[in-house]
């Protein structure tokens, strides 16, 4: 699974352009496989439900978010600020991108992709002669 | 002693200029890098979570970036002028097993943080408040705390 943030030939289709132009933070994510499924969670903290834009198209999953977060008063010690989250990947099976489950809890979300019906495991069981 | 320097000075300095380094004294957020870091597995060894601390005149505010956490492990407490927050952030566990993962950059465990407040603060009227992955602390200063203004008599 090769990360992208890399504009793809979008041309053909007249994709949407792939790239986000303002500052933004990638968030954290883990990302493993279950036989008919691949499960994405991501730290997106600070956002909201409605903020959260998920979408798969062209095999690009994509991942945004905008944070609202204001801090109030003077500042006496600072170590963060939240901006816009981004990140995208290209997924290696195809997706079922009608399925695609999205849960969002304690500023984390929870992606699930069900794999189609073409890439799923098939078991072969062995014939013995 | 003619030495130039002490050595046990320069011991200490050293020695300060370390924990200097691996405390990373609150910084102003620079860009990016901090915040993956912080989330990174292995790196967790620093600073988690990463807070801002402000104020204005009669409140001290304390956010932490904390997303995932369990909010029944989070604990608060307030020592004189020490703020201690302490919790756990929950991990994926033993459901995943370890060659299903393509990517793992959630470090997940217990943590302890306690940061300085600027001022003392009001204990029993203290507020927290866990919001779609960030903490946050509101710490009335108590009456002695808030800023007085004193007027110039002029003869």
């Amino acid at each position: 699974m090769a990360e992208t943030t890399v504009p793809v030939k979008s041309e053909e289709k007249g994709l949407a352009p792939t790239q986000e132009e303002s500052r933004y933070l990638v968030p954290p994510v883990d990302i493993y496989e279950t036989t008919d499924a691949l499960v994405v969670v991501a730290d997106v903290p600070g956002a909201t439900k409605e903020t959260i834009e998920v979408d798969v198209e062209d095999k690009i999953l994509t991942i945004k978010a905008q944070p609202s977060y204001q801090t109030r008063g003077e500042s006496f010690a600072e170590e963060f600020g939240l901006v816009n989250f981004f990140r995208q990947f290209q997924l290696s099976d195809t997706v079922n991108s009608e399925k695609i489950e999205a849960q969002y809890r304690h500023g984390v979300l929870t992606l699930t992709l069900p794999k189609a019906e073409a890439a799923k495991p098939k078991q072969i069981t062995v014939s013995v002669n | 002693m003619s030495l130039g320097w002490d050595v046990f000075r320069e011991m200490e300095h050293l020695h300060r200029e370390m924990d200097d380094f691996l405390n990373r004294r609150p910084v102003r957020w620079q860009r990016g890098p901090a915040f993956r870091w912080s989330f990174l597995p292995g790196r967790a060894a620093r600073a988690y979570p990463l807070v801002n601390v402000t104020e204005d005149q009669d409140t001290i505010y304390v956010d932490a970036l904390a997303p995932g956490l369990n909010p029944d492990t989070l604990t608060i407490t307030i020592v004189e002028n020490k703020l201690t927050v302490a919790g756990e952030k929950q991990g994926l566990g033993d459901q995943v097993k370890t060659d299903a993962y393509h990517r793992n950059e959630r470090a997940a465990g217990r943590f302890v943080r306690t940061v300085n407040l600027p001022a003392p603060v009001d204990q029993n009227q203290a507020e927290a408040n866990y919001t779609n992955g960030l903490l946050t602390i509101r710490l009335p200063k108590p009456e002695e705390a808030k800023p007085k203004q004193i007027s110039v008599t002029i003869n």
